[in-house]
């Protein structure tokens, strides 16, 4: 753990004085402020944010952290020739990154709600819950990030697969579900739907906002299906711990194709 | 070849890399105390010898001991070796001192910076600049710096003058000299023969993955009856193609 902790804190200090971590925090602190001056009611402003956050954190914490890793290949290689373990050093470079991009979020989204004020408590466990989601989506998106850098030696191809990871997660997948849906409508099709849910780490944040924001009625049919599942308590504890898991597995991952890999 | 004392024993390592063999039972008894080259055209498995020997390649098969302990899963063996990789890429953001105080960090006490090597680097203001407004030379020289932070019992450089000035490349082959002297012993690697001679005492010549010679630089220029290293060294590899041919 001290080894971890002592990587982390150089690795924290180069990235947080990263233009790319300032440039992130002030997107969210301006959009944030924006949507809380604009749209009058912190509940609205935070279903805007929503869409940002499942957009805008999935792709910077894949892009932006598989160029992190490729930048760093040098600097791993002599990191490794010291006489520290993988697991350990691995930690120490993904926390390094994953906690500085998860606090620029939070600091951005956080601070304007924070200045503007807000009393009601089901808003403030919304919040909380936006900001468990982006948290969880930057874990999770920068774990992929590692295991793609890691996996592909090339940096065009590692690139490449984010942008297309990024692009099947927040746009093909809904598209898909909804073409599954067209195809077998004549089925009931609540559970293999709750179960694609389940399957991609920005559904199952969507979901949890949206009926924490209490708009799962416009959804329809769907939206009440959604709510009788994830309403209950064990609906709800099955879908944050899908959700803590897809923070854990794509980092785990990674931990174990550094751990053999030939540098 | 016999090698009294040696620091480091390569015994009968392999690597492939998908189909491709890269190293073919390489084994090889390193002295102490002396510098020795690792040499062999392109391809050859120098670099894969040396990322073995650092933990950031495993062989399929074989061993590596350095003074007695076997090179494995076990880190900490990592204690007594020094790198200078060939490419000087650090944290862009960190300072030369903050990358300094961070190797200290992990290594745990018994460091102490060579200021006498900052000082001829002329290093000390550029070590407090972030990392990223530094040429590739200054870099170069910070990783040098970074190598001698310790006291390993073995160096490891990886084409250690690439990208240095005239006077830094002097400064740093000087450096290696007085190390040698204090008994440390150095692996080499170098496209640049006439620096090799300078600086060389013994010569692993690799060839398509396996050792083709393993000497003195006295014995390699004798036994070839070449007048330098470069033609000693092409001799061997011409011989080398001349043997493949036939073979085949």
């Amino acid at each position: 753990m001290k080894t971890i902790a002592k990587v982390m804190k150089y690795e924290l200090s180069d990235v947080v004085r990263s233009r790319w971590l300032v440039a992130y925090t002030l997107f969210f602190l301006v959009v944030t402020d924006g949507l809380l001056r604009f749209s009058g009611a912190s509940a609205n402003a935070e279903l805007g944010l929503l869409n940002v956050v499942l957009v805008v954190i999935p792709l910077v914490s894949v892009v932006f952290g598989t160029m992190h890793v490729y930048n760093a290949r040098e600097f791993t290689e002599l990191l490794l020739a010291q006489p520290i373990g993988r697991p350990q050093l691995f930690g120490g470079l993904y926390l390094g990154l994953a906690i500085p991009l998860s606090l620029g979020f939070a600091v951005g989204v956080g601070v304007p709600f924070g200045l503007h004020g807000f009393d009601d408590p089901a808003q403030r466990r919304t919040l909380a819950t936006l900001l468990g989601v982006g948290i969880v989506l930057t874990m999770s998106f920068t774990g992929v990030a590692f295991a793609l850098a890691l996996r592909l030696e090339d940096k065009a191809r590692g690139l490449a697969a984010a942008i297309a990871i990024w692009l099947l997660t927040t746009v093909l997948y809904d598209g898909l579900v909804l073409v599954l849906g067209a195809m077998f409508a004549d089925y009931s099709l609540e559970r293999p739907l709750l179960a694609l849910m389940l399957l991609n780490p920005v559904d199952l944040g969507r979901v949890l906002m949206l009926l924490q924001l209490d708009v799962s009625a416009l959804m329809g049919y769907t939206g009440a299906s959604l709510k009788s599942f994830f309403g209950t308590s064990g609906g709800m504890l099955l879908a944050v711990g899908a959700l803590l898991l897809w923070a854990a597995v794509p980092p785990l991952a990674a931990l174990r194709r550094f751990g053999r890999k030939d540098f | 070849m016999i090698v009294i004392d040696p620091i480091l024993h390569v015994e009968g390592l392999s690597k492939r890399f998908g189909t491709l063999p890269v190293l073919q039972h390489v084994s090889v008894a390193i002295a102490r105390g002396r510098v020795t080259a690792i040499l062999g055209p392109n391809g050859a498995g120098k670099t894969t010898l040396i990322k073995t020997l650092l933990g950031l390649t495993r062989a399929d098969e074989g061993r590596i001991e350095l003074d007695g302990h076997v090179l494995g899963d076990d880190p900490s063996a990592r204690a007594a070796i020094g790198y200078m990789p060939q490419i000087a890429r650090f944290p862009e953001n960190l300072t030369g001192a903050e990358l300094v105080e961070m190797l200290v960090d992990l290594r745990g006490p018994g460091a102490t910076l060579d200021r006498d090597l900052v000082d001829r680097f002329r290093l000390g203001a550029e070590l407090t600049k972030p990392l990223r407004t530094l040429s590739g030379g200054t870099r170069q020289k910070v990783n040098a710096v970074l190598a001698f932070l310790f006291t390993p019992t073995l160096l490891v450089f990886d084409e250690p003058t690439a990208g240095l000035d005239p006077i830094a490349s002097g400064v740093l082959k000087d450096k290696i000299r007085d190390e040698r002297e204090q008994g440390r012993t150095f692996i080499l690697t170098s496209h640049v023969m006439p620096e090799l001679e300078e600086l060389a005492d013994d010569i692993v010549l690799l060839i398509d993955g396996s050792v083709r010679f393993a000497g003195s630089l006295r014995d390699l220029t004798a036994r070839t009856r070449q007048i330098n290293l470069e033609r000693a060294v092409a001799q061997l590899m011409r011989e080398s193609i001349g043997a493949g041919s036939e073979a085949a």
